[in-house]
């Protein structure tokens, strides 16, 4: 019998367990996997596999018009889509040098802002799932459903949104639109207070967080982080800042940092984060309505070669009947030359390198995926810890397995 | 005082004499290249130099140019500096045939997966890198699938039996 066990060489003499981690592992939310070496419950080292979801999006987008890239960018960081579609927009536009309405620009932020909190929202309740409260996160799911259905009367779509064209939106904002946002701003930042009351001073949740997966902050520059997880390691980076962009030098708004890098810190900035988000769409909403008359109805720019025509226009118009063509055939050639643009993304700096050599798609698009380039982190983050703690570093770090793998 | 594009570049120009060059502005960005065995230097460079401080690697990628013979591959590096809050683009050019460019990780930690997925996707030679495998492809991939002579799949293909997925 015994001569059909074949051990490995030298797997006798090891003195550590083996455990693979995911890929299909509830705890990793989302496909990827962990090998970690185990001396007891102690991690000794983690080696990742990525790219389980890949989708070869860069080389997609090198046959697509502009037009056609954005539902690529949906896909990206999935919990908050908005977010890489009006990045992707913003970019394109920096491209074509195309300056949006200030109007344009305050609904963009209201849109981003309320993707964040969804993006942030989905992480700290994880979090909490993670650490054995799953209350917290059934509790908010609700208002994450209150921004979703914000979108649906924007765009149409919940989570993949396509949401917004180059040059502004594919529609104005309807009533029951604002409706829901006056909703969202009433109710939430109630249920927001009693979700913080749950984590925030909970002895569990900071015994299970506290110190836990901590970098300092020349380690977090060095491996690249941005967004949340960097700033809870007390760096004060924020591109909406440092690079503003639609109008955000236009709002109020401070940048919560941490001090120790850990778990505890990433939540309580996430968390702190929420509340300046509301913050702008609040000053951002009353900036929308203090416009009126015509300028009330601007919701795109005037870029006839990129923004659809209205319909009724296609049919008894023939200018619009030949842009109409050209977008949605591809055909219209755009200029050549490099361009970076990033926009703060739920998880980090969301970078788009496009270069065009003048053809009717981009001649190479590069995505820089914040969660691709600090995942790499998660070796010294964890060596040393225990394995409950891996899992809520996994979390707290909020890495979404579409982004990762683009 | 602070940093600007002229500042950057007369520095790199007085360190570097004419081994940097085709300096450009690009949308506001600084943006020029090296020799490949130069780019180290440069980076540390950019790195130490305590008026520059570029300390940030904000993204690595490659590009590839089919039609340039000798620097068919580009390696393009997005550096920041966090204080001043200015970008850069640094790029270097190798020939395809022997693709080997100097890895940037002993400086930036970021590097290594940048680096490995730059390997994947344009077979590009990371000279010292400690782990250059595959790292969004399969293991047994033998080709680098960004390279331009891949091109997708013609959309109007009808000799495939596709029955299963609607194009049959």
């Amino acid at each position: 019998m015994s001569e059909h066990i074949k051990l490995p060489e030298g797997s006798i003499e090891k003195t550590t367990t083996t455990l693979n981690l995911g890929p299909t592992h509830p705890a990793t939310h989302g496909v990827m996997q962990n090998i970690l070496e185990l001396d007891g419950e102690r991690i000794v080292s983690a080696d990742q596999t990525i790219g389980y979801i890949h989708r070869a999006f860069e080389k997609l987008a090198e046959r697509r018009p502009l037009a056609q890239i954005t539902t690529l960018t949906d896909r990206l960081n999935y919990c908050s889509s908005p977010l890489n579609n009006m990045g992707w927009h913003m970019t394109c536009e920096k491209l074509l040098g195309i300056t949006t309405p200030k109007r344009v620009d305050y609904l963009r932020v209201i849109v981003m802002e309320l993707a964040r909190i969804a993006d942030h929202l989905i992480c700290n309740s994880i979090m909490g799932v993670d650490a054995g409260a799953y209350t917290g996160f059934l509790y908010v799911m609700q208002y994450r459903e209150l921004i979703y259905e914000i979108y649906e009367e924007i765009c149409g779509a919940r989570l993949t949104t396509n949401m917004g064209r180059i040059g502004g939106f594919e529609r104005n904002f309807n009533d029951i639109a604002f409706q829901k946002l006056e909703k969202f701003l009433d109710e939430y930042p109630k249920a927001l207070k009693e979700f913080e009351n749950m984590f925030q001073r909970n002895r569990i949740f900071m015994d299970r967080t506290i110190g836990v997966g901590g970098i300092s902050a020349e380690r977090a520059l060095n491996y690249g982080f941005t967004g949340p997880n960097l700033r809870a390691a007390g760096v004060d980076y924020d591109v909406r800042v440092h690079a503003p962009y639609s109008s955000y030098q236009d709002f109020e708004f401070t940048i919560p940092v941490g001090s120790t890098g850990d778990s505890y810190d990433r939540w309580l900035v996430r968390e702190q984060e929420m509340w300046q988000s509301l913050s702008i769409i609040r000053q951002a909403y009353q900036k929308v309505q203090a416009f009126t008359g015509t300028d009330a109805e601007v919701y795109h720019a005037d870029v006839p070669e990129y923004y659809l025509p209205a319909k009724q226009d296609v049919y008894t118009k023939m200018e619009a009947l030949i842009y109409h063509f050209k977008i949605i055939m591809g055909e219209t050639d755009i200029p050549a030359g490099e361009v970076y643009h990033s926009v703060e993304g739920g998880n980090g700096e969301l970078g788009f390198y496009l270069i065009s050599d003048g053809g009717r798609a981009p001649y190479r698009l590069h995505f820089r995926r914040p969660c691709f380039i600090y995942y790499q982190a998660f070796e010294e983050l964890v060596k040393g810890a225990m394995l409950s703690d891996a899992i809520i570093t996994m979390s707290s770090l909020n890495l979404i397995a579409g982004e990762m793998d683009a | 005082m602070s940093l600007t594009n002229e500042i950057i570049q007369q520095r790199l120009i007085d360190k570097f004499g004419d081994q940097v060059s085709g300096f450009s502005d690009s949308y506001g960005m600084l943006q020029f290249e090296a020799p490949k065995e130069m780019n180290l230097k440069v980076l540390n460079f950019l790195y130490d130099d305590p008026q520059l401080g570029f300390i940030f690697l904000t993204d690595l990628t490659g590009v590839h140019y089919p039609d340039q013979t000798g620097r068919e591959l580009a390696v393009v590096y997005h550096l920041h500096n966090l204080t001043e809050n200015i970008r850069l683009r640094f790029k270097v050019f190798t020939g395809v045939l022997q693709p080997d460019v100097y890895t940037a990780t002993g400086l930036f930690s970021s590097a290594n997966w940048m680096e490995r997925e730059t390997y994947d996707f344009f077979g590009i030679n990371f000279v010292g890198h400690p782990n250059l495998k595959r790292i969004l492809n399969v293991d047994e991939m033998d080709y680098f699938p960004m390279r331009k002579e891949f091109p997708l799949e013609d959309q109007t293909r009808i000799d495939k039996d596709d029955e299963m997925f609607g194009r049959g």
